[in-house]
């Protein structure tokens, strides 16, 4: 097959898909850079910018919504390592049972699992009722409305991007190995970290990745149980928006959000390679 | 004889209903080179990973220098193993996988540097320790697979077909090696392969196995001119194996009809009455091919088909009542070839042939 047929097949089924992100997306965010640097009441220049810059609440904003990212990564990280090791020991019938409650969540409304948290995690909720009865706590403990219950949401909302990535990593460790290191001498724990952690690595950048990113820019749920205590990158962007009208602040914003995104991005790439994402 | 190192005593396991090793006995003493042969499922694989600790035997005892094992993990067994896909670590270099047996043990780093490159030094792997695994040929995973499992001196070294996906001209370079580095080191070593040729080049003794069961014992010498069962006379080189009916029977001599008009003169010591139905095998490079008639076993045949293999021609000689022999010959040149077609004269000696039932 000559090269030009090749490319003209390739066009063909990439261009709809193209041409859908190009109106949907791509324009909206030309459009949206646009006005970050030309829309200000001081005309064209990098004004919105200087004003986020300058502004501590920003600032602070970017560092808070950057920890709890961070946050949430390490503790999806650890939840989701011995669910994924788990599931690679496990036979094909609990295997599917483990599956089915992995991707069940992710089938479920963010809305409606932000909610449930708010029925679990408010001061007469579930959690602080049970520990009462159980005289573990004698004051109810804060849970909402700060960053713990942020964190608390989102990793379980987010658990399932990093828990699918490990499994796929883990499961494509050689068994063999690890009886081979037995072979030698080496107990459980050594077989752990001198095989199992170091070659679940792209599975771990991977999955922290996917939760960083994704946990950089949300918004339904930090917005839920975070409340006006813990405002994050994307609430602000969201009420400069529609309650200030201030769009060159707010795309100036949502710029600073998606570079630093991007640069996570070119980042795992340069440093683990992007085609091993879902591999 | 002195203690063996190892000793298998009535191991038998079973998956579910299925047996995979049944009731094998076997001893292994310090020093030697034993070899389980057998086909695919065999349980020759399983019997190494009893012993490796990797299976637990459904019944029965294993033990290591007399002491029982059975309930020891596979890290506290003092084995060195060779993996078939050799096992090596991807992330690791080539000295630290060597070394990885060693840092295990807590061996000083000064000490695990210079035993590692003495231990590749002897597979001839030196130059390469920095090389990371897949930037290596499979010979040369194979040579650092060794090293890996000797660096630490085991009591036992235990192969797993470890020769089984070279090719073939780099497999017999291969096993040549394994020898000399075998008994340079005198490391007891018990290795498995499907593989007759590898068997009889590298064993001091060989256990043939055949569906969970040792079948014969012995030294390659042994086996090969007196198999227990025709299995073994199977197994373990090419063999012709013909059925007949013992026709008359002497002290020391049998003769056994094998076909219309055919019979055969067999030395043997074991008595069998006339009218016996019996087994018997002969290998292809025992029978002769002549033009001229003379001897005990001389039978008129026609060449079916000549194959020439380099060092030797093998060829497919119908008797009478279409019965085909194989029969080997070293190649002397090209005159001496007998073609398709051709009448010629098989003889054997009585002493080549062996009887079975």
């Amino acid at each position: 097959m000559s090269a030009r047929s090749t490319w003209r097949q390739a066009g063909l089924l990439v261009g709809p898909a193209l041409l859908l992100l190009a109106a949907v997306y791509l324009y909206p965010l030309g459009r949206l850079f646009v006005l970050s640097v030309g829309g200000g009441p001081g005309g064209a220049g990098l004004e919105p910018y200087h004003r986020l810059a300058e502004s501590s609440v920003y600032v602070d904003v970017l560092l808070r919504t950057t920890r709890i990212s961070v946050v949430v990564t390490l503790v999806c990280l650890l939840a989701a390592y011995p669910v994924a090791y788990v599931m690679t020991r496990v036979g094909p019938a609990w295997f599917r049972v483990l599956m089915v409650f992995v991707l069940l969540p992710l089938w479920t409304s963010i809305l409606v699992r932000t909610y449930a948290w708010m029925v679990l995690l408010q001061a007469n909720g579930v959690l602080n009722n049970v520990l009462r009865w159980l005289r573990v706590i004698d004051e109810p403990l804060r849970l909402m409305y700060n960053e713990t219950g942020v964190v608390i949401g989102m990793a379980q909302v987010l658990l399932p991007f990093a828990i699918l990535p490990l499994y796929a990593s883990l499961r494509s460790i050689d068994p063999r190995l690890a009886r081979a290191a037995q072979s030698m001498g080496a107990g459980p724990w050594r077989r752990f970290y001198s095989l199992t952690l170091p070659l679940s690595m792209p599975g771990m950048a991977t999955a922290a990745l996917l939760v960083f990113v994704q946990g950089l820019g949300f918004f339904i749920t930090p917005a839920l149980l975070g409340g006006s205590r813990v405002i994050t990158l994307a609430m602000v962007i969201e009420t400069q928006v529609v309650d200030l009208l201030d769009w060159s602040l707010a795309s100036a914003a949502a710029m600073v959000l998606l570079v630093l995104t991007a640069a996570l991005v070119v980042g795992f790439d340069r440093l683990v390679g992007l085609d091993r994402v879902w591999a | 004889m002195s203690e063996p190192l190892v000793t298998l005593h009535a191991v038998s396991k079973h998956y579910g209903r299925a047996i995979a090793v049944n009731n094998v006995s076997l001893d292994v003493f310090e020093g030697e080179f034993v070899t389980l042969l057998g086909p695919s499922g065999s349980g020759k694989t399983t019997t190494l990973m009893l012993i490796a600790g990797f299976e637990t035997p459904t019944s029965g005892e294993i033990r290591i220098r007399g002491a029982s094992v059975v309930a020891r993990p596979p890290e506290k067994r003092d084995i060195g193993m060779v993996f078939q896909s050799y096992a090596l670590f991807p992330h690791m270099s080539v000295f630290d996988n060597v070394a990885y047996p060693l840092r295990t043990r807590r061996v000083p780093s000064a000490e695990v540097a210079e035993r590692v490159a003495r231990v590749l030094d002897a597979v001839r792997m030196s130059g390469l320790a920095e090389r990371y695994p897949r930037q290596l040929s499979g010979g040369q995973q194979q040579r650092v697979a060794v090293a890996r499992a000797l660096v630490y001196r085991p009591s036992l070294l235990l192969m797993d077909e470890p020769l089984g996906a070279l090719d073939k001209k780099l497999r017999e370079e291969m096993q040549s090696e394994l020898k000399d580095l075998q008994r340079t080191l005198g490391v007891t070593t018990l290795y498995v392969t499907h593989d007759q040729q590898e068997a009889l080049a590298l064993s001091d003794r060989i256990a043939i196995m055949n569906v969970g069961d040792v079948v014969q014992i012995g030294s390659p010498l042994a086996l090969y001119e007196h198999p227990a069962t025709d299995f073994v006379a199977g197994f373990l080189g090419d063999v012709n194996t013909l059925d007949g009916v013992v026709a008359e029977a002497e002290t020391g001599v049998v003769r056994v009809e094998i076909a219309e008009g055919i019979e055969v003169t067999v030395a043997t010591s074991a008595r069998r009455s006339a009218g016996k139905r019996v087994r018997l095998t002969l290998r292809p490079e025992r029978l002769d091919l002549a033009t001229t008639a003379g001897g005990v076993n001389c039978w008129r045949g026609r060449v079916r088909g000549a194959t020439f293999r380099g060092e030797l021609v093998r060829y497919d000689v119908e008797l009478g009542s279409g019965l085909v022999v194989n029969v080997s010959r070293p190649y002397r040149g090209q005159e001496t070839i007998f073609g398709p077609g051709q009448e010629v004269f098989v003889r054997s000696r009585p002493d080549d042939w062996r009887v079975f039932g």
